[in-house]
């Protein structure tokens, strides 16, 4: 460009004024202005939950037993719930994860373009879309029908959220996976589950952990597969996710949105804050994953 | 290892006779386990669709097919059709899709074909972040600073447009600010992340050569967006609307704490109303027999409608990506 202008000097290369020119130009601001409509409420939602969340989250809100709605903000916390939504959370991953993994490993190593691997693909992009509700009512019925409720109750229902989450995305990294690689492994004699676990896992690492952490984060915020597997409205720690009802952040922030009590409002807001900062947590660790293993592959 | 063992090592150099074809132990039994964890999914969605159409048949068997398609929701009177709650669903995602996908569009647009690489990452970043903003969070922020909000809006929308023909029935004067129209613009801002990135991945697979070949002739870059990118994109992004659809149906406690909680049919969209699934969460917990029996009747036609949209939308990503290839 520069060298053209130079040899003409007196070009005018700007594009002539037209009304087809400025159509471009309003659908080009029509474009930015959807990303500016996303940013308003993203913004709004973000700066309300942690004006109102700051002003109670302290060591004592995230430690001490839930009080009655009654009760003022600054009287005990929302401990119990912390710790609920962290054990079941992980013991969901350890459910899902490994699981998830295994079924990917099918779909691309094994299965490949046979009929039965595509069908689980498929249905497991269907499954995707069921609502989380309807894990929760699953659960329900054939376990806690049964067993009672209990923390691990809640766990399976996120882990049937997550495991088709964590099979798209591990699937996808093991797709990237040059065949290069196995052909090698196995030119070195290697059966084909020792390729797949030591030369095809390792190459993918990295993007399967920023897959399983979105679907993690995703899954710590979920309210209604909980609604009616671990119970809620403990309002002491309950340390056995095994038995017995359990609570979690997101249900104290759900019975707390319909209280009257400016006491349980707050309680509420601060629990948002608690539970956005666990999904941003997680979001930002997958992300720093992912920046890491790109680096690595190039 | 046993492969290896078992060669014999008198056959002849470059024969295969001694070879055992038989694959190790282990080397199979990793084979059936990725299987079994893969037959999971079906399995799942298979005791799903049982336990919760067992749980539900008393509903099915007793109201029949007038019954669950009536307007009665009288849980005194022991009727339970479910007519209000399937108008609800529908109004509520309808009017969130109606608002997403514009703007999605824009976004996924944007990202593709405006803005350079090191620009598009961090706009990715921002959708990725609305993505992870808890259901309930939505809800809490929506029920107590946003609806308030919103009847301030409502309200003078609702005097300005009574009388005027159609508009005026759909946009009256309102309750309070938990509508149909509160519950699909939350859920708006709830889909739009997957429907921005599903038409992102869609539209990124348009072949660099067309566009490279509108911009040859002369075309602008809307032009070139509505005569090469759209009609090339257009199977996927019908499939990414359905995706963000089936999402709004099934989105449950975002819903519940904005919607009004009240089983009505009515054209007024700023008016109180119910969904399945909300009706699901806030009244599970206390229900008994029959009720409880509708609720999971609820769930069955939930997950049903949910399978049909997702797996048709499936479809229809599948063979746009597939033509995306190939062409």
């Amino acid at each position: 460009m520069t060298v053209l202008t130079g040899q003409h000097p007196k070009a005018d290369l700007r594009e002539p004024r037209s009304w087809r020119r400025a159509k471009n130009r309003i659908a080009t601001v029509l474009m930015v202005l959807s990303f500016v409509l996303v940013i308003i409420p993203l913004g709004f939602v973000l700066f309300t939950v942690i004006a109102k969340g700051a002003s109670i989250i302290s060591w004592q809100f995230l430690t001490s037993s839930i009080p009655p709605s009654v009760l003022p903000a600054n009287v005990g916390g929302l401990g119990p719930a912390v710790l609920g939504t962290l054990l079941i959370t992980a013991l969901a991953t350890v459910i899902a994860v490994p699981l998830g993994i295994l079924a990917a490993i099918y779909l691309n190593e094994y299965g490949g373009k046979g009929f039965l691997a595509r069908f689980i693909g498929f249905m497991s992009d269907v499954m995707t879309g069921v609502p989380s509700i309807i894990m929760g009512l699953f659960i329900f019925t054939i376990w806690v029908l049964h067993f009672g409720y209990s923390g691990l109750a809640g766990a399976l229902a996120l882990g049937c959220l997550m495991l088709p989450v964590v099979i798209r995305s591990t699937y996808e990294m093991l797709r990237l996976v040059p065949d290069s690689l196995r052909e090698g492994a196995y030119a070195l004699g290697a059966t084909k589950a020792r390729v797949t676990v030591t030369v095809v896992l390792p190459a993918a690492l990295g993007g399967i952990v920023s897959g399983a952490l979105l679907a993690v984060a995703r899954a710590a915020g979920e309210t209604a597969p909980l609604l009616f597997t671990i119970l809620g409205g403990t309002s002491t720690v309950n340390l056995n996710v095994f038995s017995g009802p359990n609570t979690a952040l997101p249900l104290q922030i759900f019975s707390n949105a319909s209280q009257p009590y400016v006491g349980a409002q707050a309680r509420g807001w601060g629990a948002a804050l608690a539970l956005i900062a666990i999904a941003f947590i997680l979001l930002i660790a997958a992300r720093l994953v992912t920046a890491r293993f790109s680096r690595y592959s190039r | 290892m046993n492969a290896a063992t078992s060669v014999d090592p008198a056959a002849p150099a470059g024969s295969t006779a001694g070879l055992s074809k038989k694959r190790p132990l282990g080397d199979r039994t990793f084979q059936i386990v990725t299987l079994v964890a893969g037959l999971l999914v079906l399995v799942i969605l298979v005791l799903i669709a049982f336990s919760t159409s067992q749980q539900a048949s008393s509903w099915f068997t007793t109201e029949g097919i007038g019954g669950i398609f009536s307007k009665t929701w009288d849980t005194n009177k022991n009727q339970f059709g479910a007519l209000a709650f399937i108008y609800g669903t529908a109004i509520s995602s309808l009017i969130a899709v109606v608002l997403a996908v514009p703007v999605s569009l824009g976004i996924a647009l944007l990202l593709t074909q405006v803005v350079p690489y090191r620009w598009a990452r961090p706009i990715v970043y921002v959708i990725d972040l609305l993505a992870v903003v808890p259901s309930v969070v939505w809800g809490l922020w929506g029920v107590l600073v946003f609806a308030p909000w919103l009847l301030h809006i409502y309200t003078s929308v609702g005097s300005t447009l009574t009388g005027v023909p159609v508009l005026g029935s759909l946009f009256g004067p309102p309750v309070s600010g938990l509508s149909f129209f509160t519950a699909g613009i939350i859920l708006a801002f709830m889909i739009t992340p997957i429907v921005t990135s599903l038409s992102r991945e869609v539209i990124a697979t348009v072949p660099a050569i067309d566009r490279e070949g509108a911009y040859a002739l002369g075309a602008t870059r809307l032009e070139m967006i509505r005569g090469v990118v759209l009609p090339h994109s257009q199977g996927g992004i019908v499939g990414a609307v359905l995706l963000g659809l089936g999402r709004a149906m099934g989105e449950t406690i975002a819903v519940a704490l904005v919607i009004g909680s009240s089983a009505t049919i009515t054209s007024h969209l700023l008016a109180p109303g119910y969904t399945m699934p909300a009706v699901i969460a806030n009244e599970f917990g206390e229900s008994t027999g029959e009720f409880k029996a509708a609720l999971f009747g609820l769930a069955v036609l939930l997950f049903v409608f949910t399978i049909i949209i997702n797996v048709v939308a499936r479809a229809v990503v599948a063979r746009s990506a597939r033509r995306g290839r190939g062409a």
